[in-house]
């Protein structure tokens, strides 16, 4: 997934993040920003990084403010975030079925 | 088609597809259902984003013992066919649809639906159907919808749409919605699906919540959509059996059974005659006794 212009998804509710993801040249750089980062900030950059490699991007530079986001609702938006930059729409069509 | 469990639907509470805050306080009330919204609490610029945040908090952390529904945009909408797509993979209950008017609609989705669950493996006809009636055309052809498709299991009414559509004010007693009310009520009763009321509006006027909601346990509603948490205790006290009509149940159920075993045509209660309804009652009561979590086993009866 082609990073093309700046695009933010999320908010500064508590329980959500702000992501914001940027055209970048030298692989995917973030930024974090969160009360909690001494205890969660690895795992929260894990997810991040996470989330953008199964996207298939390579470069960009993504700015995380945190509010207390649950690992799944970091995930979603980093995902909305990503999609909006690339200017391209979910494809629902390979998502799975949830579980439960 | 998948056989249906009976699930209490005593209170529904949206929670906006837009706010995680909502989605994660929304589990620790005691609703029965849990609506996942991504119609009117979304705006047309956070579609995109509800759709992705509800599918990964229903992947990551659907609630525990609750009848859990998202409710997607309508048929017309240009959110339909993404929001469909979503919804199935999520994996509800239910799906609950605004604005049915027509039958056709529901067979529409329904068909749909049955495509997705193919598609990506589910069971069929698992997915559930709640039709929220939202226009004067819709409670004029309440009975059509209610038995338009097997996966539809509950009807709703919406009272704020649809008094916009028969040029009535909406007023706290509801007058202007009573025959719409009835209208829906009794074909949910033809069709054997569940009867959901309106929401009461005021948050702040409990007495006036409690009345709406005794009227509608009388009317013969099964729950009733709530705006607030605060409404959850009150709608989900009136909807469950008291001690009083569970015993009268299990005392009704107690005679039908010995006049069975007699070989009695007509068995009688307290001098009265219990007919089928007054069986069939007794029956509804202790199922909704049952899914409220009270235990039957062993319930002495007391006359």
């Amino acid at each position: 997934m082609e990073i093309k212009k700046t695009a933010m998804a999320g908010s500064m509710e508590s329980s959500d993040c702000m992501v914001t993801v940027r055209p970048g040249i030298h692989g995917i750089q973030i930024d974090l920003q969160s009360d909690v980062k001494v205890m969660f900030g690895e795992s929260i950059l894990a997810t991040v990084r996470q989330t953008l490699e199964e996207l298939a991007v390579s470069d960009a530079e993504v700015s995380v403010l945190d509010r207390g986001a649950l690992d799944c609702v970091i995930r979603a938006r980093v995902q909305c975030a990503a999609c909006r930059a690339a200017e391209t729409s979910w494809d629902w069509t390979k998502e799975v079925v949830c579980l439960g | 088609m998948a056989e249906r469990e009976i699930h209490l639907k005593r209170t529904g509470l949206y929670a906006s597809g837009c706010s995680p805050v909502n989605m994660i306080q929304a589990v620790f009330y005691n609703e029965d259902m849990l609506v996942y919204d991504l119609e009117d609490s979304v705006p047309a610029s956070e579609k995109d984003a509800a759709r992705i945040l509800v599918y990964q908090m229903m992947k990551h952390h659907r609630p525990r013992d609750k009848y859990v529904a998202i409710r997607v945009n309508g048929l017309y909408s240009e959110y339909f066919e993404e929001d469909i797509q979503v919804a199935v993979r999520a994996n509800p209950d239910a799906l609950r649809i605004p604005k049915v008017e027509y039958a056709r609609e529901v067979q529409e989705i329904s068909r749909r639906v049955a495509e997705i669950e193919e598609k990506i493996g589910l069971e069929a006809g698992k997915i559930e159907l709640i039709c929220n009636i939202e226009s004067y055309m819709g409670v004029l052809n309440a009975r059509e919808i209610a038995s338009a498709d097997p996966r539809v299991t509950a009807l709703t009414v919406s009272a704020e749409d649809l008094t916009a559509s028969m040029k009535a004010q909406r007023t706290k007693k509801g007058l202007e919605v009573f025959y719409a009310r009835n209208a829906v009520l009794l074909a949910c009763r033809a069709a054997g699906v569940d009867a959901l009321d309106v929401v009461f509006s005021d948050i702040n006027d409990e007495e006036g919540l409690r009345e709406d909601t005794a009227l509608a346990k009388n009317l013969g509603f099964d729950g009733k959509s709530v705006i607030h948490p605060r409404q959850i205790d009150v709608v989900n006290g009136f909807f469950t059996p008291s001690q009083k009509e569970i015993n009268y149940a299990l005392r009704v159920l107690d005679a039908v059974e010995k006049g069975r075993k007699a070989g009695k045509g007509a068995v009688t209660l307290d001098g009265s005659m219990i007919d089928k309804p007054i069986e069939l009652r007794a029956r509804t009561t202790l199922a909704q006794a049952r899914a409220a979590g009270i235990k039957l086993d062993g319930m002495v009866t007391i006359k």
